[in-house]
């Protein structure tokens, strides 16, 4: 009875620091997709681009893990701007088609880059020492590390929601998500706004690459690799919202480690299964909107 | 006048199906190369099975508007189907084909019925469910598939008892051409009929085939029903070719390098697989031997390039071409 | 009098609290030139979403033509006549003209699913298709891409291609929207010269168009029939004049 409650907490423990990392990673796409209905198959390539400019930075530039991370999200936001400009925003509004193909160009460079510059080996990670062994919750110990992932994600959850109840931008893109030449209608420049929402989705997509370096290792396949789970949160999810993704993140990571941990020959079988139940029953996501 | 317009009218429409000579050079290519390039024939036989499998996407793709990365489930049935026979003592190709066929279409036909009432982002996620769904189902399933070791012990025999497969891939690369000759005959009839143009309908605008009484759902797992056949036999024919049967065959990798080189051929164009496949295939070929390391770098330039100078793939950077070779001479 | 060519009996329908329709008693006659009018989100277009099968009723029950169709797919009741227009038009844009209309008459005489012979090859349904475009003033344009046409034109292929199902019941909603002011006589006329076969319901907010057209006006407020009559009831109602005019001032 004790080992089976100490699985189901060691399982949500681990569960919540993984759906944490594909929050952050997927919520930017899940914005993308539904304010400028993009096709982006290329989004975790900001994830993997802020995974290696912060281990790069830890490794060879000397920078502290609290420096780094911070600055591969610049880094990255930087990037995006001018991708943003010259390759994405010529294909708002164009075929899904012509999106899928120009994306999926991007993952393809972004493989062989990733190994030009890094190596065909996953990135070493190494958290700082006073986030490295466990800390001790009384009764019960926990990794440090992931101890820190989930109340960084949870603090960064918060703040994320805030802005965008709260603020300007934040009305701005939900009032654009709704309607888009309406929001034109009213003066809001949504060129600025589109370019501004895709920097922060990718800034917020390098962050979750670079926390999660530890669970979703940084090598040249990632963009690759875990596409098909940021898919199915951005979908399970809904389009255009915040909290969608936060939920899907949450019952992925979650079940996705239940089952891995219950029923590992099964693979990620019951995962799709899963996936497929609740697009059957909700086409739309779980906060898509109708 | 009225006259006029109406044989005008009725002309544009018959001319539309009527075969134009230029229909004919991937034939007419595809033989010479046999004559021409007898080292390449057993690499020659995968890209005339691939651009089969392309065909099958094209027809779901680019005229019913259904976006899946999930059709490898469709080949890797086919292949698996075909792959199990040989292996147990049926390996009558054809036999294998046609049995290929069947159980790719049962999958298709009863998959689509759940799927294909979703649309957008949902419905290319619930194609790659499927797919992913059944490569994880034949992982496991080692005693049918040989799991991740891949099937074991195929015995393929000759052609209608005929044609023995050879080293050199003659009677692969003589097969293969007459099964996709026969399922081009089959997608060209299919696209220029009623049933095709109504596809194009759905495509073009769902909500108004509903209110001119097209029975939509019907029609959509109709055509998802025989675009799996068809990869299923573009599946058995690798199968049988290569007498290797794999995971991958049912892996959304596949998936996703297929709908890749259709799209960068032209979709809803039915030659887009004929162009697109081998063009993929050769570009892969050469960059990967100029390049061994990085050759994925070029392959995905040349992809974002073909977005940025044509839009609609190959295929639509020629129509574009030609319509303005057309506007300048009538000036 | 035969039976009415389209009826409703208390149809509700429901989007949680919202009701877009309230007991809903609604009977079009056979041949009847009726329009539905009433202030925006009156319920109209949800009206005629019930009606062509695009929605699914809370409650009660529609006939066409004395049979109960509520439960009847979108296709079967267009199977049994009811044909429609959309207020924003929904057509094949990048097929031509002729191929717009084309699809509808297949689809009509059943050959639509038919995957073997070539679509070309149907010479009567081409002539049948391009002798209704004659009929409505667009047979010179019949070979041209939908979407290169102006608004206007593309409106009449909007009712072309209804017209092409050879419908009893005839719903166009706003049959003029959008269409500049030179233009809508051309449309109006169409209108007028339907044949007394087709049963018209025109859903409306030009004033104009309604009392030119329409021998009978049902009056929708709030998802509910406020008022039903000839023109001049109607345009005597104080009630409508209400709901309707005073609408009309606040704008």
């Amino acid at each position: 009875m004790d080992t089976a409650f100490s699985a189901a907490i060691s399982i949500a423990f681990h569960g919540t620091a993984f759906a944490m990392v594909l929050y952050l990673v997927s919520v930017g796409l899940s914005v993308t997709m539904g304010l400028m209905g993009f096709v982006n198959l290329a989004h975790g390539v900001f994830a993997v681009a802020g995974g290696y400019f912060m281990t790069t930075l830890m490794m060879q530039g000397g920078v502290s893990f609290y420096a780094a991370v911070p600055l591969a999200m610049i880094a990255v936001a930087a990037l995006a701007v001018p991708l943003e400009r010259f390759l994405y925003r010529p294909l708002y509004g164009a075929d899904e088609l012509d999106q899928v193909l120009m994306t999926m160009g991007l993952v393809f460079m972004s493989v062989a880059i990733g190994k030009y510059f890094w190596g065909p080996t996953a990135e070493p990670f190494y958290p700082p020492a006073a986030l490295s062994g466990q800390f001790d919750f009384g009764t019960r110990s926990f990794p440090a590390y992931r101890s820190f992932l989930i109340g960084a994600g949870a603090v960064l959850v918060t703040l994320l929601w805030l802005g965008l109840e709260r603020t300007r931008f934040g009305a701005q893109i939900r009032a654009a998500v709704d309607n888009r030449r309406m929001a034109q209608s009213v003066g809001i420049n949504t060129s600025g706004l589109f370019m501004l929402a895709f920097a922060l989705g990718s800034a917020l997509a390098a962050l979750g690459g670079a926390l999660g370096a530890e669970i979703l290792a940084i090598d040249p396949g990632y963009a690759l690799e875990h596409l098909v789970y940021f898919l199915i949160v951005v979908a399970v999810g809904g389009l255009g919202t915040i909290r969608g993704p936060f939920v899907a993140a949450m019952l992925l990571g979650i079940s996705d480690t239940a089952f891995k941990y219950l029923l590992p020959e099964f693979g990620a079988f019951f995962i799709y299964a899963l996936t497929m139940a609740v697009l059957l029953w909700k086409p739309r996501g779980l906060f898509g909107h109708a | 006048m009225t006259q006029d317009l109406d044989s005008r009218a009725v002309a544009f429409f018959v001319r539309r199906h009527r075969l134009r000579p230029v229909e004919l050079v991937p034939w007419v290519l595809a033989v010479g190369a046999f004559f021409v390039f007898p080292d390449y024939l057993a690499l020659g036989a995968q890209v005339l099975a691939t651009i089969l499998f392309g065909l099958s996407v094209d027809l779901v793709l680019g005229y019913a508007g259904i976006v899946t990365l999930g059709h490898a489930a469709f080949f890797g049935m086919g292949a698996y189907t075909a792959g199990y026979l040989a292996a147990h003592g049926m390996g009558a190709p054809v036999l294998g084909l046609i049995a290929a066929m069947a159980m790719a279409a049962l999958v298709g036909c009863l998959s689509g019925l759940v799927i294909l009432r979703a649309q957008g982002l949902s419905i290319l996620m619930l194609t790659l469910v499927v797919c992913v769904m059944l490569q994880e189902a034949a992982n496991k399933l080692t005693s049918i598939t040989g799991g991740a070791d891949g099937l074991q012990g195929m015995e393929v025999s000759p052609v209608l008892g005929l044609f023995h497969f050879d080293l050199y891939g003659k009677t692969a690369y003589c097969y293969a051409l007459v099964v996709l000759f026969f399922g081009w005959a089959v997608a060209r009839t299919l696209v220029h009929s009623p049933f095709g143009r109504s596809l194009t309908g759905i495509r073009e605008n769902v909500a108004r085939m509903h209110a001119i009484g097209t029975p939509v759902f019907f029609r959509l797992v109709t055509i998802y029903t025989i675009s799996a056949a068809m990869a299923g036999a573009a599946g058995a024919l690798i199968a049988e070719t290569t007498q290797l049967v794999a995971l991958n065959a049912l892996s959304i990798d596949l998936s996703g390098l297929i709908l890749v080189m259709v799209i960068f051929g032209g979709v809803g164009r039915l030659y887009g697989a004929f162009v697109g496949v081998p063009l993929y295939m050769i570009a892969q070929d050469r960059f990967s031997e100029i390049d061994p390391t990085y050759w994925y770098f070029w392959i995905g330039l040349l992809l974002v390039l073909v977005v940025m100078f044509a839009r609609g793939g190959i295929l639509g950077l020629c129509a574009a071409l030609i319509r303005r070779f057309e506007q300048r001479r009538r000036r | 009098m035969t039976e009415p060519a389209l009826e409703t009996k208390s149809l509700c329908k429901n989007f949680g609290a919202l009701a877009v329709a309230h007991n809903i008693e609604f009977s079009l006659a056979a041949g009847a030139r009726h329009a539905l009018i009433g202030p925006n989100g009156a319920g109209k277009t949800s009206f005629v979403n019930l009606v062509t099968g695009a929605l699914e009723p809370s409650s009660g029950q529609i006939f066409l033509a004395g049979h109960d169709v509520t439960h009847l797919s979108q296709a079967h009741r267009v199977k049994r006549g009811l044909a429609r227009t959309f207020q924003i038009n929904q057509l094949f844009r990048g097929l031509t003209v002729l191929e717009n209309v084309t699809l509808a008459i297949s689809e009509r005489h059943g050959v639509a699913g038919d995957f073997l012979r070539a679509a070309g090859r149907r010479r009567s349904i081409i002539e049948e298709a391009y002798a209704l475009l004659e009929r409505l003033g667009i047979g010179e344009e019949a070979l041209r891409p939908v979407r290169e046409l102006a608004y206007g034109r593309q409106r009449l292929v909007e009712i072309a291609v209804a017209l092409g199902l050879d419908p009893k019941v005839l719903l166009l909603d706003e049959p003029a929207a959008g269409v500049p002011s030179g233009e809508a006589g051309t449309i109006i006329d169409v209108i007028e010269r339907l044949g007394s076969e087709i049963a018209v319901l025109i859903i409306e907010h030009d004033m104009y168009l309604v009392f030119r057209l329409a021998r009978r006006i049902t009056v929708l407020v709030q998802g509910a029939i406020l008022v039903e009559g000839p023109p001049q009831d109607i345009a005597a109602d104080p009630r409508v004049r209400e709901v309707y005019l005073g609408e009309r001032v606040r704008r």
